[in-house]
């Protein structure tokens, strides 16, 4: 997994509570055998005018020239700014994955939903939970500054201002070391091998049927 | 201090605590469809993995299959979105590879894995379950520690046998007095989703208690529990009681003979002890809910079918203002109007949510020597799996949902999510009894409304949103 330590990007808007992974990324490009090629159709139905289609190329498709993160002054951005409750809905870890494939690296909102924010920090895409005073503020300096960037720190969990002002954040400890050092989880649990084979044969004697096969 | 059920569920599954906060769960089964499972093989085969125990899996391909039968005969060639045949193919091959037990396409057990699970006894009281799928928490309807997850997790229960989580919370949610005829399991979740909101069980596990949940069958609490996650919680639970023992009592993978006592003894434990203190708790009085039908582009955008749209200045705040407005110009809805105003063009009963034996049976028992209004372009009823299937037609019902003018097709996921040729087309409006009604959810520019089974046979009878009981007499 990629590291993430601290990031100085461009912000760019998703300014709508709720916004489900259905639509940061359609049912359609599900279908994908690959967990990377997702970049160009995140926010797939908010973005482009026709309906789009798994493994077809995006540049010529029509742009909408009303949602924001078509706007110019928001290309190459890396921090997301959004509302509460976002990534709710499917488990789709297609979502992170289309967001890291459009060049995103942080989430600033006031809440995420469970299994999207588990699923961000299993790829390297830090969400960060700031209150909703806090969002609306960064939402009103982003709408007045063009080229309105943020600094992450992860390490220390400070967003720095373009004036200088620091944000603290938390995050968890076990997901923000994953982030810092870039590590892969499953290494982790293996790292703990025997335990598990220590429980899993004490488990097998209490619940015996569990472990019965299944013969299909 | 007594302890909730999932407190117990979590405890005999707790491998290790560490000093962050996380902790190793055991994950008793794992069910694997073709969608969120390909990239989690590709993992293993990279990192040149194994998986840990064979037989926690089981597969089933559901979300991209055909349910015309014509195409389903033809097995995985008939499947013309070559898209979605690759994804088919690669979990064959994958299960093929890995020696995981898969029910394959055409074989009478196949279905949407929430309903295969349990109808197959591949998920029984007291296990962890975890499927790359946020409705697993279906599985919390047999006092399962059940829930969804991401395609890294699925890879890794697939390589450790465990997952690394966090204690949620303790929710409960309790409905007590009775339902009035017409109102199902789905109004519950619905009632409940608008109660507390989207987000309101994030970071919650909810526990449904209350004679009204006793009284629901295990279908119902199969679709309450199936919904905990449109309010936020990823895990909804129902403790255990005679009506789970008899379930998973005639189901095929239930403990066999040897161990059926002691998993009985075991299971009988599987309830929130009288003490057990809850994080946060909400009561419904069940006789005051009516039949819900949603309005918006979230779950919790709903109302009683009496109801009508909100207006514009009942919202709080501004958020909530550009929201309401989002979602009635995406909807295509007046503000203020009644629900009983709104016509569907199209009728989809099926789904991880509502389409069980029970549910076949809801609609048909409205749908009888009915047919559908003129107005409905398209009305599918997709059973849940082959064996739904073949029991509704060993009852007739199929026969009643061809005569009302309804396409009985062949099971799988369907137009919940469209990823098959299932879909709605711009505009198109559909009442469904799947669980999401996101924008373009079940088609681009397709609108959903969310009902029970009974309430989409009812609209597609009149052709507009009504009140079941206003459609049958009482008892029917």
């Amino acid at each position: 997994m990629k590291a993430f330590k601290r990031l100085e990007g461009l912000v760019a808007p998703m300014d709508r509570a709720n916004v489900d992974t259905d639509l940061i990324i359609p049912k359609q490009f599900l279908k994908s055998i690959r967990r990377t090629g997702f970049g160009p159709n995140l926010f797939d139905e908010l973005r482009y005018l026709d309906e789009g289609q798994p493994d077809a190329d995006c540049s010529g498709r029509p742009l909408n020239a009303e949602f924001p993160l078509n706007f110019p002054r928001y290309q190459g951005a890396s921090i997301l700014l959004a509302r509460e409750n976002f990534g709710c809905g499917s488990s789709r870890e297609h979502a992170p994955w289309a967001l890291d494939g459009a060049g995103f690296r942080a989430i600033i909102a006031p809440s995420f939903a469970d299994i999207f924010r588990a699923n961000c920090f299993k790829n390297g895409l830090l969400p960060i939970a700031l209150d909703a005073e806090r969002v609306d503020q960064l939402f009103a300096q982003m709408y007045e500054t063009e080229g309105f960037s943020l600094t992450v720190d992860l390490e220390k969990q400070l967003i720095e201002t373009p004036k200088g002002e620091t944000i603290a954040f938390e995050t968890d400890d076990f997901g923000r070391n994953c982030l810092l050092k870039g590590l892969d989880d499953i290494g982790i649990t293996l790292q703990s091998e025997a335990v598990i084979r220590d429980f899993e044969r004490k488990h097998q004697t209490r619940f015996p049927w569990v472990f019965e096969t299944l013969e299909v | 201090m007594g302890k909730t059920l999932y407190d117990k569920l979590w405890e005999s599954h707790l491998v290790e605590t560490r000093d962050d906060g996380t902790a190793l769960i055991y994950i008793d089964r794992q069910l694997l469809h073709e969608v969120t499972s390909p990239q989690a093989f590709e993992g293993l085969r990279l990192a040149g993995r194994q998986p840990w125990r064979i037989s926690a899996n089981i597969a089933v391909p559901d979300h991209n299959v055909s349910t015309k039968a014509s195409e389903r005969a033809q097995g995985l060639a008939g499947v013309k979105d070559q898209v979605s045949r690759i994804q088919l193919q690669t979990l064959d091959d994958n299960c093929a590879e890995y020696q995981i037990p898969e029910i394959p396409l055409n074989d009478e057990r196949q279905g949407i894995v929430h309903v295969m699970g349990p109808e197959q006894g591949a998920t029984l009281p007291g296990m962890t379950i975890v499927c790359g799928d946020s409705h697993t928490s279906t599985h919390g309807a047999m006092a399962a520690l059940a829930h969804g997850i991401g395609t890294s997790d699925v890879e890794h229960a697939l390589a450790t046998g465990c997952l690394i989580q966090r204690k949620m919370k303790n929710f409960r949610v309790s409905v007590d007095g009775e339902l009035s005829f017409g109102v199902t399991g789905k109004d519950i979740a619905l009632a409940v989703v608008g109660a507390i909101g989207t987000a309101g069980g994030t970071g919650f596990a909810i526990e449904f208690t209350g004679s009204a949940i006793r009284a629901l069958s295990m279908e119902g609490r199969m679709t309450l529990c199936n919904m905990a996650i449109e309010a936020g919680a990823r895990v909804g639970l129902v403790g255990f009681d005679d009506k789970t023992l008899s379930y998973v009592a005639q189901t095929p993978f239930a403990p066999g003979e040897s161990h059926w006592d002691q998993a009985e003894i075991y299971w009988r434990t599987l309830h929130s002890d009288a003490d057990a203190v809850f994080d946060r708790e909400i009561r419904l009085d069940a006789a005051t809910i009516q039949p819900q039908v949603t309005w918006g582009t979230s779950p919790e955008m709903v109302t009683a079918v009496s109801g009508r749209v909100p207006k514009l200045e009942e919202m709080a705040t501004d958020t909530a203002r550009q929201g309401l407005e989002r979602a009635l110009f995406y909807m295509g809805l007046e503000p203020g109007m009644s629900i009983t105003d709104i016509k569907p063009d199209v009728i989809f009963i099926g789904s991880c949510t509502n389409s069980r034996i029970e549910d076949m049976r809801a609609a048909a028992a409205v749908l009888k020597g009915k047919r559908i209004a003129a107005n409905i372009s398209q009305a599918l009823v997709v059973p849940g799996s082959g064996l739904v299937k073949k029991q509704a037609e060993a009852e007739g019902l199929d026969q009643i949902f061809k005569d009302a003018g309804m396409e009985w097709r062949e099971p799988g996921c369907s137009m919940c999510l469209a990823m098959n040729a299932d879909k709605l087309e711009p505009g198109q409006r559909c009442a469904s009894t799947s669980n999401r009604n996101f924008e373009g959810r079940q088609g681009f520019g397709g609108r959903t409304h969310l009902v029970s089974p009974a309430m989409a046979a009812a609209a597609a009878v009149a052709g507009h949103f009504i009140d079941v009981r206003d459609l049958v007499e009482v008892g029917l």
